[in-house]
């Protein structure tokens, strides 16, 4: 299970490596460090019919940070719900795959997200939502790490446990940089583990984010709990491709060059 | 009668044929009269708390799964501070959210300027496909609240909540969409909204001892406005005067004057809040500290009735 995995989480970093190349910018750096989270959870966990997207009774997925687009687009086109030659079209005009995600543009994309802080408090709605409509669904939202730093993230999180959403599985992608520099230096969210514990959530820190099993495993866990789950996942930001990585706080949104391209696909085992 | 009793009343009517409504207040459910639905609605209808961007992400969320979530708050709170999560989670994501706003403009008295909301309506009126509707007495909220409901997409309502009199009869009906004729008229066109509808009513008692016969209708909803009945009666009277209870940038005047730009220029005259800030005091107070009173709106029909003649 574990090579399978790896190797799907290789071919979604092509894809992702070719959806923002395919326009020359965009933002890698946040994409490729959530590749094993959505691999894991559209290939292990979620309900989810690409031939019925709108499935009564389904699992939802709310990327928050909504500009991880293209991560999530290449995890659904590579899980059917639309043909490979729409990653091309990534922000180009009359596109269905807009940088940000757009819930009425894309199929498997259940909420529009981008305005950071605002997502997260939506997966809230639809957690309670389910609640309501006893269907059993299990709402897995993502956040970053620094929109953490949005109030209207605690306010989500206070909602959740005062309703006993159990049904809300979230990730903190937790890469330690955002778009001006480094979390610590900007306004640290430390420690996150205890401001979510403290928020009485159920909290579960995965030292590898990268890791499939281990995120495979928190997810379990989460599952099994009356608390809504808060798991933090440590992330490297544009993880598995050289000039992303190396780039640092630079590759939030990186122009990338067809050399860069080229060399990056190479890196991920070629063009296939 | 309070129009709060009326929303109250109305809502859980609504709620009881509708299983998918759902009501979402922060911490304002007693002001605005709809704390009494929490208990017959234990589960639909929920306090979450001060924090009303939450709130509003969170009615986004419920209507994506097929709920009508109604959310209510103090205009303020309804326009200004959660702008971006109406925008973006409920009307950008073609959301049904319907947003009770209580207190518009001088009707927030003596919770003053940090709670007069003057601008809402030009906050929220560029905002593509929400619908802005400012019901004038308890029968057209009435009226007017199942149409909401069966109108999927974002709607703004702009209410009072204490005693309101009645302008209408049980009677009238209104369509959402629509504007309402009050008097029909030739020399002059006034619409009005609001709180203002009672003053232009109280104006037009005294206009008629003069002679002056005006054409008055009600545009309860500003957002999308009833461009026909606008520009017809411009049409016929030569001569507008709009009245809201609201800044003259953004609102009711603005709307009008949009239409007959583009469609019939006409002089237009305006009562309204001047571009100024909000303020402690009653309405009979604040009507004369903003020029918002029915002498106001005599004398700007007989300044518009002056460039007429011009």
């Amino acid at each position: 299970m574990r090579k399978n995995l790896n190797e799907t989480c290789m071919k979604i970093r092509k894809l992702i490596l070719k959806t923002i190349g395919a326009l020359g910018v965009g933002h890698i750096g946040g994409s490729l460090s959530i590749v094993e989270l959505l691999v894991v959870l559209y290939e292990k966990h979620m309900n989810v019919d690409p031939k019925n997207p709108k499935k009564y009774g389904r699992d939802r997925l709310v990327v928050s940070k909504g500009h991880a687009g293209p991560a999530v687009y290449s995890v659904l086109c590579y899980e059917g719900f639309f043909d490979e030659s729409w990653l091309l079209t990534l922000n180009k005009p009359g596109t269905n795959l807009p940088s940000h995600c757009d819930m009425n543009k894309t199929p498997g994309i259940d909420m529009t997200t981008g305005s950071l802080g605002q997502g997260f408090s939506c997966a809230m709605g639809i957690a309670k939502a389910s609640q309501l409509k006893k269907d059993g669904a299990t709402i897995y939202t993502i956040i970053g790490d620094g929109e953490t730093q949005e109030g209207q993230i605690w306010e989500a999180a206070m909602f959740a446990s005062q309703h006993r959403l159990n049904n809300v599985i979230a990730f903190t992608d937790y890469n330690k940089l955002q778009l001006d520099g480094k979390v610590c230096d900007i306004c640290d969210i430390e420690p996150l583990n205890k401001k979510w514990q403290a928020f009485n959530w159920n909290t579960i820190v995965v030292k590898d984010g990268h890791n499939c099993d281990e995120i495979d495993r928190a997810i379990s866990m989460a599952k099994r709990t009356d608390k809504p789950s808060m798991i933090i996942l440590n992330t490297i930001k544009g993880k598995g491709v050289s000039f992303a990585e190396n780039a640092g706080v630079s590759n939030h949104s990186m122009t990338i060059s067809d050399e860069m391209l080229k060399c990056g696909l190479a890196e991920l085992g070629g063009m296939a | 009668m309070e129009i709060r009793k009326v929303l109250a009343q109305t809502l859980d009517d609504l709620m009881a044929k509708n299983e998918n409504i759902v009501l979402i207040d922060a911490d304002l459910s007693k002001p605005n009269g709809l704390s009494g639905l929490k208990d017959k609605y234990p589960k639909r209808a929920m306090d979450i708390g001060i924090a009303e961007q939450n709130m509003a992400c969170i009615a986004a969320g419920m209507s994506s799964y097929g709920f009508v979530p109604f959310i209510s708050t103090f205009t303020a709170f309804a326009s200004r501070r959660i702008c971006d999560q109406i925008a973006i989670s409920c009307a950008y994501a073609k959301q049904n959210v319907k947003i009770i706003a209580t207190d518009p403009g001088i009707s927030a008295e003596y919770n003053g300027g940090t709670h007069m909301s003057f601008e809402d309506v030009g906050v929220l009126r560029s905002i593509p496909e929400i619908v802005i509707v400012e019901p004038t007495d308890c029968i057209q909220l009435k009226k007017l609240l199942p149409q909401i409901v069966n109108h999927y997409g974002v709607v703004y309502i702009r209410t009072l909540r204490k005693e309101v009199t009645d302008v209408f009869s049980e009677n009238d009906n209104f369509d959402l969409f629509k504007s309402t004729k009050l008097q029909d008229g030739k020399d002059v066109s006034i619409f009005c909204s609001g709180l203002m509808v009672q003053e232009t009513l109280m104006a037009n008692k005294i206009l008629k001892e003069q002679g002056i016969n005006a054409d008055i209708i009600n545009i309860y909803t500003t957002k999308p406005i009833d461009k026909d009945a606008i520009i017809k009666s411009a049409k016929k009277t030569g001569a507008v005067v709009t009245a809201e209870n609201h800044n003259l940038i953004g609102g009711l005047r603005s709307a009008v004057t949009e239409v007959l730009s583009e469609n019939y220029p006409v002089y237009v005259k305006s009562i309204g809040v001047n571009d100024k800030f909000g303020q402690v005091g009653k309405m009979p107070y604040l009507k004369e500290q903003y020029n918002m009173r029915a002498e106001d709106i005599i004398e700007k029909v007989k300044e518009v009735l002056a460039l007429k003649r011009t």
